[in-house]
């Protein structure tokens, strides 16, 4: 068999330009091959909303989009991204005003310490999107892959249910 | 993290002429096992192909019923895929309750077949493990073992095998498909995974640089009754310690067809043949069902700390096949 093309020129181990679109921005970094996207995001780019957690895909805490669908940026090279749309926290706030899912997170005291709290997020709106949310039950399953150690989750299963039902700011923290 | 390289690949022969060219090189699909391995130095330096662009990611029907599942299909689109979820409600179940649903957006169906045990001796750079580094010992034998093997270990590796959704696909008698610079090829997933015995650093036939192109579901009836039974120690984001996927069907109180596979309890995803020859023919009954589960379980050899999986095993077995009955395998 003979190869139809050529394969890309290799990049690394040493640094190399790397160019990402995150939250819209284009941004260019000069990187390892091996940096996660949550490193890059954090140390490189200065969003340092998705947080690490454990660093081996087990928390949550570092949950972001890409191509619109929920990851784990820990266990994503940064330099694979090349090409995709990223989202983080930092990219929900719409024209300057929080996302309806972060008022929710508000106004339902959805977290205690909040280091959880950008992931949950971001894997809450995904969840409306994917259609996952149509029970407690089955937020609870589709939300499993962040973890809170604060334990919120009743009030974050409130709140994600406060923006299905768009009755959000119902909440006791304002109540 | 090890230091790697890195190029993307846009189509199939590319990805296997650069890997194959290149013994330091791999694949690099969804990376939920392959960026952790190097981070906790469980593996070398390797130059990483991205092969994400590849057009392996469709599900399709074939004309004879079969499902073909492409190598990159995520684990998340297999699992919703409306011809999955009719067709084969146990592979549908075995996915989704893997992992959590960001892992499953990104992990690929060639790379579920393909993940490392989850052995913390094995994921541990400064223990001794034969899979590792061959013939330097077991620690799990005389260690922490109550997540291990009771069936198809052998004195050199008790190491779990982690995967659900290979289970549904051991009883569903899946195929896996690969291609390499010799063209395409197919193997019998029971003989894709190849038990420890003295060589447990080789878990699969394939060579460096072949590539998982696609697995195929053959076409079963007895599939729409089936269901995928994962006992765990927390309710979500686990892996098993003992499952059970399972089809039935039952014709006038008898067992007329029957498929069994377990997970959590042994060194590959293990088909239950045992069992099934029980099963086969017999009165569909709670006695039946407990004869079938030990029949399987007779071999069982336990460490020190997981003689309670056997147990479990029995139970998950008896219970999967009861739901079934009771659900509609009587026809």
């Amino acid at each position: 068999m003979v190869a139809s093309h050529l394969p890309d020129a290799v990049q690394g181990p040493g640094r190399v330009d790397v160019v990402l679109n995150v939250n819209g921005a284009t941004h260019v970094v000069r990187i390892e091959p091996r940096v996660s996207l949550l490193d890059c995001l954090r140390d490189h780019m200065n969003l340092t909303g998705a947080k690490k957690g454990c660093n081996q895909g087990a928390c949550g805490a570092c949950t972001v989009w890409v191509d619109k669908r929920r990851v784990v940026a820990c266990l994503t090279l940064a330099i694979a991204c090349e090409g995709r749309e990223v989202t983080t926290i930092e990219g929900m706030t719409e024209n300057g005003s929080l996302h309806a899912m972060q008022k929710a997170f508000l106004s339902e005291d959805a977290f205690q310490c909040g280091y959880c709290t950008p992931g949950q997020i971001m894997s809450a709106v995904a969840l409306l999107a994917e259609g996952h949310a149509g029970s407690d039950a089955e937020i609870s399953e589709w939300m499993s892959g962040n973890i809170c150690r604060c334990a919120a989750y009743p009030n974050i299963r409130t709140a994600i249910r406060d923006v299905r039902d768009g009755v959000g700011g119902v909440g006791r923290a304002t109540g | 993290m090890r230091p790697v390289s890195y190029s993307r690949v846009t189509d199939v022969a590319t990805a296997i002429a650069t890997v194959a060219a290149d013994p330091t090189s791999a694949y690099l699909a969804g990376g939920t096992t392959k960026v952790d391995m190097l981070r906790i130095y469980a593996e070398p330096s390797q130059r990483l192909v991205d092969i994400n662009d590849l057009p392996i990611d469709h599900i399709e029907v074939q004309p004879d019923g079969a499902v073909r599942l492409g190598g990159l299909a995520r684990m998340n689109d297999v699992a919703l895929a409306p011809v999955v979820v009719d067709r084969f409600p146990m592979l549908s179940e075995a996915l989704l309750l893997g992992a959590s649903a960001q892992l499953r957006n990104m992990a690929s169906m060639g790379g579920n077949m393909l993940q490392r045990v989850r052995c913390s001796y094995f994921r541990d750079a400064e223990a001794i493990c034969n899979k590792r580094e061959p013939g330097t010992g077991c620690s799990a034998i005389a260690g922490v073992n109550r997540g291990h093997a009771v069936l198809g270990t052998s004195p050199h590796c008790i190491a779990t095998h982690p995967s659900d959704a290979a289970v549904a696909l051991v009883a569903l008698d899946a195929m896996i498909h690969y291609q390499n610079s010799g063209g395409h090829h197919a193997v019998a997933i029971d003989d894709f995974f190849l038990l420890p015995g003295d060589t447990p650093e080789r878990e699969h036939p394939l060579n460096h640089g072949d590539l998982i192109t696609a697995i195929e579901v053959p076409a079963l009836p007895a599939a729409r009754n089936s269901l995928y039974l994962k006992v765990r120690d927390r309710e979500s984001y686990e892996f098993a310690l003992a499952s059970a996927a399972c089809a039935l069907t039952v014709t006038d109180g008898t067992v007329s067809e029957v498929r069994l596979a377990l997970g959590g309890v042994a060194t590959k995803p293990w088909r239950a043949r045992k069992a099934e020859h029980v099963l086969r023919g017999a009165p569909a009954t709670r006695e039946t069902f407990t004869r079938a589960a030990e029949a399987e379980l007779a071999d069982a050899v336990p460490q020190t700390m997981n003689a309670f999986k056997i147990e479990l095993a029995r139970r998950t077995i008896v219970r999967a096949l009861e739901t079934l009955t009771a659900r509609g395998g009587a026809v």
